[in-house]
């Protein structure tokens, strides 16, 4: 039997703290508590800290550390990057429609900055993406229009895992010379990313997916981008998000950003394993199962999954009972009652995304925790089915 | 939705539905829900005396569909038809130690669907009776 130590399958909500990642951070509650603007030597201590934190993160995607903007985490980052473009390029295109193109499967930071920003008066083209999740190129290129200055297409999708083509997309926008956003933070740690290779002006990351504390992020701004802030006052990260920094979330998000690169080979190496045990083994195991998402293409932990005649909720709720934390895009469990949006993008039915789970590996992660999933989770599923009307064998 | 928004008793009548099964010679059946909102539930009643001797569910839905699925069983078996006709759906939610609000319109179909298999069943005897059987 297993023991009682619960078999995180998550992390695409949020990973635990690193061990070292805290370790790092704690003196900077308690002994250096200073703040990094002040001229004292306790100020420098932060000013220092702060620095160095910058040059771990730009490290990871290949930026210069003065590229690295801190923020509060992913939705910020996305926000900023978004507004911050779009409010500098209003004026230059007034009455023109400003022009944005993304997909219609990015994370609800992106999506609902954007339908904020059509409330304003631009103009936003949500692109389609194939079954796979996959953003058309073609329609892509086709929906440039002249007042376009902005494409923002995320590096992963965070439920189903699908990996867009972020080289192809910078060189189309590099072609039309439109600044280009991604949203990296599912990827970081996860695959090689190289903010000059795939030629983005903006990338999102938020600390809490990457084994750093929730509530801190960057955005990387390349040289030469000038965005207009969206938090106004003292003027810090380069006038572009003031407010005093959180130096502790600052370090852990640096520290973590340095174990990212310094792991990174040997954890997709794990974790890509026991992903693709788990998925053969569920879908081996349990007759009508299916993977969404690019069977390739996809984050190395993310495994999603549908189920015919079963709900997602009542699915989470009997994992959960066998100690396994697991997550839906099924309607029941969302606060908006609505399937999830990308389950639909990828041309779902709404009966088939509510029988739909996210597995979401991490480092922590073991061959024997695989071993219990694939041999519970098709109990879990044989005793829904069981009570489920629709379920005919 | 997570664990600890439901009740302790929403939570084992889902773990331990009672009364779950089909009744293949069934005198009502009622079907309420649409699986296209994530849930839906049929009921099946025999009838003796116009007496609810036996019941049974089916559900596709939510912890809470099942678990209010699994209740109203419970309240209904051995009641007569008038007195099942007046169990509502906040019965079953008060039964269970309430519902989380979000889930006191979607997933609380029970009562709709018991009343849908005493109609169903009420039909099927004027029929009868029509028919002169
Ligand atoms: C792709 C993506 N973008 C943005 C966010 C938001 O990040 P945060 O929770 O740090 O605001 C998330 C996490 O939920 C995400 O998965």
């Amino acid at each position: 039997m297993i023991d009682l130590r619960r078999i995180y399958l998550d992390h695409a909500a949020t990973t635990p703290v690193d061990r070292e990642v805290l370790l790092e951070m704690l003196p900077y509650f308690t002994r250096f508590y200073g703040n990094a603007s002040s001229l004292h030597s306790d100020g420098g201590v932060a000013h220092e800290a702060l620095e160095k934190a910058r040059e771990k993160v730009a490290e990871v995607i290949n930026a210069e550390p003065d590229e690295i903007i801190f923020t509060s985490g992913g939705t910020e980052s996305d926000n900023l990057a978004i507004k911050g473009i779009a409010y500098k390029n209003k004026d230059k295109i007034k009455g023109k429609g400003p022009h944005i193109i993304t997909s219609s499967i990015e994370h609800p930071a992106v999506l609902e900055t954007c339908k904020f920003l059509e409330k304003e008066g631009f103009k936003v083209k949500y692109l389609p993406v194939d079954r796979d999740g996959i953003v058309k190129l073609d329609i892509l290129e086709k929906s440039i229009t002249k007042n376009t200055f902005l494409i923002s297409i995320m590096a992963a999708n965070n439920e189903i895992g699908t990996i867009q083509p972020v080289e192809e997309i910078g060189k189309i926008a590099k072609d039309y010379d439109i600044i280009f956003h991604t949203d990296a933070v599912q990827t970081i740690g996860k695959m090689p990313m190289d903010v000059k290779k795939i030629n983005v002006d903006m990338l999102s990351i938020s600390g809490h997916k990457i084994y750093a504390p929730k509530g801190v992020g960057a955005l990387y701004v390349k040289r030469g981008v000038t965005l207009q802030p969206i938090l106004n006052g003292g003027g810090h990260e380069r006038k572009l998000r003031s407010g005093t920094e959180n130096i502790p979330g600052i370090v852990g998000l640096g520290k973590a950003c340095e174990l990212a690169k310094k792991r990174m080979s040997k954890d997709i190496q794990h974790i890509k394993n026991l992903r693709d045990k788990l998925i053969k083994g569920i879908l081996e195991n349990i007759e009508k199962s299916y993977l969404n998402g690019h069977p390739e293409k996809r984050l190395i932990n993310n495994a999603h999954f549908r189920f015919t005649a079963i709900e997602g909720e009542s699915l989470i709720m009997d994992l959960d009972e066998k100690g396994i934390a697991a997550s839906t895009g099924s309607a029941c469990s969302s606060k908006k009652l609505q399937p999830s949006h990308v389950l639909l993008a990828i041309g779902l039915t709404p009966v088939e995304a509510h029988g739909s789970l996210r597995l979401t590996l991490g480092r922590k992660n073991t061959k024997n925790e695989i071993d219990y999933v694939i041999e519970t989770l098709p109990k879990v599923v044989n005793r829904l089915r069981e009570i489920s009307p629709l379920w005919k064998k | 939705m997570s664990a600890g928004m439901y009740s302790e008793k929403v939570i084992e009548h889902f773990r331990n539905p009672r009364n779950m099964g089909e009744i293949k010679d069934a005198d009502g059946v009622g079907t309420v829900g649409n699986p296209i909102c994530g849930d839906q539930m049929t009921i099946y009643i025999k009838v003796k005396n116009d007496r609810i001797v036996d019941i049974k569910f089916k559900t596709f839905g939510c912890a809470a569909a099942i678990a209010t699925s699994s209740m109203i069983t419970e309240l209904a078996k051995g009641k007569t038809l008038e007195e099942a006709m007046k169990i509502t759906r906040k019965d079953v939610a008060d039964e269970l130690d309430g519902l989380p609000p979000i889930k006191m319109h979607c997933s609380n179909l029970a009562a709709d669907a018991l009343h849908a298999a005493i109609k169903d069943y009420w039909e099927k005897q004027k029929k009868r009776k029509k028919s002169g059987k």
